[in-house]
């Protein structure tokens, strides 16, 4: 392997990826909503080979002790073995833990859903959002895939319909989740001098350091993750920063977003 | 009187009945029920005399004695390097079948081949129980140094490599890199620029793509001659911004 | 009232659309997605591998190791709380003992191939949806297979009987529901999944199997067109 590394680390200087990408570019990206008919919004996320499904179910619950008139956010993902021969049966391995948690970070402290609109009874009843992230194919970059999917399919999420009682699953309203923000992360990676993003899989071992960068439409940054066994430097985490911002538009206007 | 049911060259399916008829012949992916001959193997059809048989379109490679393959070292132990086939099965290379050097007992291994690295051998035993020996020593065997390693579909290497190594000759010539192409599927790729390897390997991919359809050299020959054409406008403008 | 007409107007003995498709995994060996109505089964292939422990391997051939999983959204109600549970484990077995009698393995002491399905939204009929979707996966993957093996629930409501029924009609509550899924291998005509919620006569047994064999025989046309399509796609165009 440390064959392949300096072959990558030579790619790089000469400002090339292993595809012929340039450092900064991603791949095709494809987004498709409304996958599932039994989930309450979903999507369908490719990024090149890498494909992601979302599902968001919505279902009632009792309400925290501390915000008695809130719903809460739960993120959950699930790397099956249908998705690469590295994957294997069992509990959630600690990648998909960091990979759902970073998402649940940026949605969370964005504050990206109106948590108190999902209020039913004060202190007793509120609506649950909860998010499942499933790899199809794993070909790299799963978590820019699932944190895209996950605002695609909170985005086009409804209501069923709720009688006080019972939840009518099999109707759904025509109220939308109330989703106030977009937040979309990116990861930047760095090996040796170089930056580039959204690996694929035979790139996606070779690394110093990444950051992930959550940002909103208007480049506020809302949730950060700096994964690898490198430190970086403040000039270093500028410049991240500074790609993860110049790039999130491309991702955000899968989504129907700004440019 | 028998009855030939699928087409010739035509893909059949599993469960598919082919021919009817005792005077035809059950092969390789197919079997006899009865009067019929059914595919038991997704492959192409073909048919030699009353002789029915299939090739393979997919599936994983299987260690056959006397192919050469490429192989990486995953493990080392006492005797030899472990390495894997790209398999179900993994080889073994036993330090006699590497190098007519004479090593020591004990001796470090890793100083000849280490985990990780990439041989291009051939497999000398395939046991009924599928432990698999390759060896080092036969012409062209070795360990391959810096280069891209890619994988490809097991039934493409023949179209890969071409009738007597035109294929990847030209592409050889065409992109001046150097190919080895493993009987297992890995593909080795060296050049001394990035974009010639990308080049190869775009190649290599278009033949897996499209194997199938006619006219497959010429539409290699137009992608490399195109690339090469892209790249000599490329320098151009770059000496004009020179000047 | 007595079912007499079914509510999305199909015929008794009328599946519902299926759309099939192989090679939808790219990473897999093999893969399928199969659609039935509002069920969607995907499947993926991965081996003959290596398999670990070694104590479950068997030196006579490799063995087929299968698993079943509904998506958490992909329930009728609620969210299904993700990972194994009782069901899902009975299911992955009955449908590892459904492709089993069509599979040769015995070219790969020691192996295993690996069998994923995966729902990400289901309307009744699942574990048919995953053998047929499995099995088409498994022949992607060039595993060598005596033959496909489709898959049908036939089921009883009221004195009718009925092919694949789905969610409304399982759960229909004016009158009593019976539900016979089954896979056949169909150029024997041998069934290799037998099960059943509710009641029948032996009567009414009798004809679901009949059912079920003319369904699976048009079901298996489906794969079988599906699978072709993959490899044909590229002749076909020039």
């Amino acid at each position: 392997m440390s064959n392949n590394i300096a072959i990558f680390n030579d790619y790089l200087s000469k400002g090339i990826r292993f595809d012929g990408r340039r450092l900064d570019e991603i791949r095709e990206v494809e987004v498709t909503t409304d996958v599932s008919k039994t989930a309450e919004g979903s999507a369908h996320v490719k990024i090149g080979d890498t494909e992601v499904m979302v599902g968001v179910k919505l279902g009632l619950g009792t309400p925290y002790p501390d915000t008695p008139n809130e719903g809460a956010l739960m993120i959950g993902a699930e790397f099956s073995p249908l998705a690469s021969p590295d994957f294997e049966s069992g509990p959630p391995g600690i990648e998909s833990i960091e990979l759902s948690r970073v998402i649940d970070r940026g949605i969370r402290e964005s504050k990206a859903i109106d948590n108190k609109k999902l209020c039913i009874t004060k202190g007793e009843k509120v609506w649950m959002v909860l998010v499942d992230i499933v790899p199809l194919n794993d070909d790299g970059n799963l978590l820019d895939a699932a944190g895209l999917g996950t605002i695609a399919a909170l985005k086009t999420t409804y209501f069923p319909e709720f009688d006080g009682v019972t939840v009518d699953y099999k109707k759904k309203t025509k109220n939308k989740l109330p989703l106030t923000k977009e937040p979309i992360p990116l990861t930047i990676y760095k090996i040796g001098d170089k930056l580039f993003v959204d690996p694929a899989i035979d790139e996606a071992d070779y690394y110093d350091a990444r950051l992930t960068v959550t940002s909103l439409e208007d480049g506020t940054i809302c949730a950060l993750q700096k994964g690898g066994i490198k430190p970086l430097t403040t000039e270093q985490i500028d410049e991240m920063v500074a790609l993860a911002l110049k790039k999130a538009p491309e991702f955000r206007k899968k989504i129907g977003g700004k440019k | 009187m028998g009855e030939l049911i699928a087409k010739e060259k035509e893909v059949v399916v599993p469960g598919e009945v082919i021919a009817k008829g005792m005077e035809y012949l059950p092969s390789h992916g197919t079997y006899r029920k009865d009067e019929n001959i059914i595919a038991n193997r997704l492959g192409i059809l073909f048919i030699d005399g009353k002789v029915i048989k299939t090739i393979p379109v997919s599936g994983r490679y299987h260690p056959r004695r006397k192919d050469t393959i490429i192989a990486k070292v995953i493990d080392i132990s006492m005797n030899g390097w472990r390495v894997d086939t790209n398999s179900a099965y993994s080889a073994m290379l036993s330090v006699k079948d590497a190098t007519n050097e004479f090593i020591r007992k004990g001796e470090d291994l890793t100083r000849y081949f280490d985990i990780g690295d990439y041989l291009t051998c051939q497999i000398i035993q395939v046991t009924s129980q599928k432990l698999v020996d390759v060896t080092l020593k036969a012409p062209g065997l070795r360990k391959l140094g810096k280069g891209r390693i890619i994988e490809v579909k097991t039934h493409k290497v023949p179209r890969i490599i071409g009738k007597q190594g035109s294929m990847v000759s030209m592409i050889k010539n065409e992109t001046k890199t150097q190919i080895v192409v493993g009987q297992n599927g890995m593909v080795w790729i060296s050049g001394s620029q990035p974009q010639d390897e990308i080049l190869a390997i775009k190649a290599i991919r278009l033949i897996e793509e499209q194997s199938h359809i006619s006219g497959l050299t010429d539409r290699i020959s137009e992608l490399l001659k195109k690339d090469n054409k892209k790249k000599e406008t490329k320098t151009e403008v770059k000496t004009e911004d020179k000047k | 009232m007595a079912y007499t007409k079914r509510h999305d107007n199909r015929k008794m003995d009328e599946t519902r659309p299926i759309e099939a498709k192989v090679g939808v995994i790219k990473r897999a060996h093999g893969s399928a997605y199969f659609k039935i109505g509002d069920t969607i089964a995907y499947a993926a292939v991965y081996g003959p591998r290596e398999l670990h422990p070694k104590f479950m391997q068997n030196p006579e051939r490799g063995i087929l190791r299968v698993k079943y999983n509904m998506l958490p959204f992909s329930g009728q109600g609620d969210r299904v709380r993700p990972g194994p549970n009782r069901r899902s484990k009975e299911i992955a077995l009955v449908t590892q003992h459904a492709l089993e009698p069509v599979l040769n393995l015995e070219d790969f002491p020691n192996s295993v191939v690996d069998v994923l399905i995966e729902f990400p939204q289901t309307d009744a009929g699942s574990r048919c949806a995953g053998i047929c979707a499995a099995s088409m996966a498994l022949a992607d993957a060039g595993i060598t297979m005596k033959d496909l093996v489709p898959s049908i629930g036939i089921g009883r409501v009221g004195k009718q009987m009925l092919v694949d029924l789905d969610y409304y009609e399982e759960a229909y509550e004016e009158e009593s529901v019976a539900d016979i899924p089954l896979a056949m291998i169909p150029t024997t005509e041998e069934f290799t999944l037998l099960q059943m919620d509710g009641d029948v006569t032996k009567e009414q047994l009798k004809e679901a199997l009949i059912l079920g064999k003319k369904a699976c025989h048009n079901i298996k046309k489906v794969m079988t067109t599906a699978i072709k399509q993959k490899f044909q796609e590229g002749v076909k165009k020039k």
